[in-house]
């Protein structure tokens, strides 16, 4: 039978791959937004996971708040990297330091 | 038996598209692989029972989040991921991931996630998960499900006036500039001229 503690070896796994996907593409801004999105899986899964096998609903209604606002900062997200290509023409992090000093 | 075969199935699937998003050298391609296991996740909590959050996941995130992704790539215009780097830190990358997993299996192996407590009754047939969730959403999680709508809206206004473009001239969009509203004097506006009475 499939019982909690595999799910939740998944969504460990899953939350390892995205840790892995953010060290090896820090420098990509595309890539890295896309691994943050799988981090937030893994998290949602999670949550399932504990609200089929504890019989409780709370932890469906809290991955349908978690999926609002990974959406809302997905789209800003991406609007704030279409705003930087505009001006750099460029997605690399490197090419970001006109801050430093 | 066939719930086992399907779980680890759709586990197995997961995985590799969860790999082929970290290693793809197309930004398409890693859009692409998060779209499969976004579906596969759906098949995943389909075999929980929640089926209104895993049609929620195709319709928001894939229909949404991942399509915006896609116009995203498709505006910019990348030919190939930037890849400086990869494979140098290809080591440290692995094994600070396969820290953090054996960390948290290690935490797994040492909770009894197989007592009494944790076996989930036998769903009636007629059950909806819809339903149940709108009764709750509705009810007690009222307050929260506001917020979550103020969010969205933020969203959106951030959304729009970061990549807004102004036009110039005749096209450009007709905006108040309250300042100099209030900077007008009355000679700005009215002129006195005399003429003979007929």
């Amino acid at each position: 039978m499939i019982s909690l503690t595999h799910y939740l070896i998944v969504s460990a796994l899953l939350f390892a791959i995205s840790v892995a996907g953010i060290f090896l593409n820090r420098k990509n801004i595309l890539i890295l937004l896309m691994c943050i999105e799988l981090l937030l899986l893994s998290v949602n899964l999670n949550f399932v996971a504990f609200s089929h096998y504890l019989n409780n609903l709370d932890g469906q209604i809290f991955v349908f708040f978690i999926l609002t606002v990974a959406a809302a900062e997905s789209a800003i997200g991406l609007a704030i990297l279409v705003t930087i290509f505009r001006n750099r023409r460029t997605i690399n992090v490197d090419d970001l330091h006109s801050l430093k000093g | 038996m066939f719930e086992q075969i399907l779980f680890y199935w759709f586990t197995a699937v997961l995985m590799l598209a969860a790999i082929g998003v970290v290693v793809a050298r197309n930004p398409v391609y890693a859009a692409l692989s998060l779209i499969l296991a976004f579906f596969t996740m759906t098949a995943l909590w389909l075999l929980m029972e929640a089926e209104f959050l895993a049609i929620a996941l195709i319709l928001v995130y894939v229909g949404a989040v991942m399509v915006l992704f896609l116009f995203v790539i498709m505006m910019l215009d990348l030919k190939s991921v930037e890849r400086e780097g990869f494979i140098r830190y290809l080591p440290v990358g692995l094994g600070v991931a396969g820290m953090v997993a054996l960390e948290m299996i290690m935490v797994l192996q040492r909770s009894s996630f197989e007592s009494e407590r944790y076996k989930p009754p036998a769903t009636p047939a007629d059950f909806n998960n819809a339903e149940a969730l709108g009764e709750l959403l509705y009810t007690h999680y009222l307050y929260p499900f506001e917020i979550a709508a103020v969010i969205l809206l933020v969203a959106v206004i951030a959304a729009i006036l970061l990549t807004l473009r102004k036009r110039e001239g005749d096209q450009a969009a007709k905006t108040q500039d309250v300042d100099q509203q209030v900077r007008v004097k009355r000679e700005d506006r009215v002129r006195l001229v005399k003429m003979k009475s007929e």
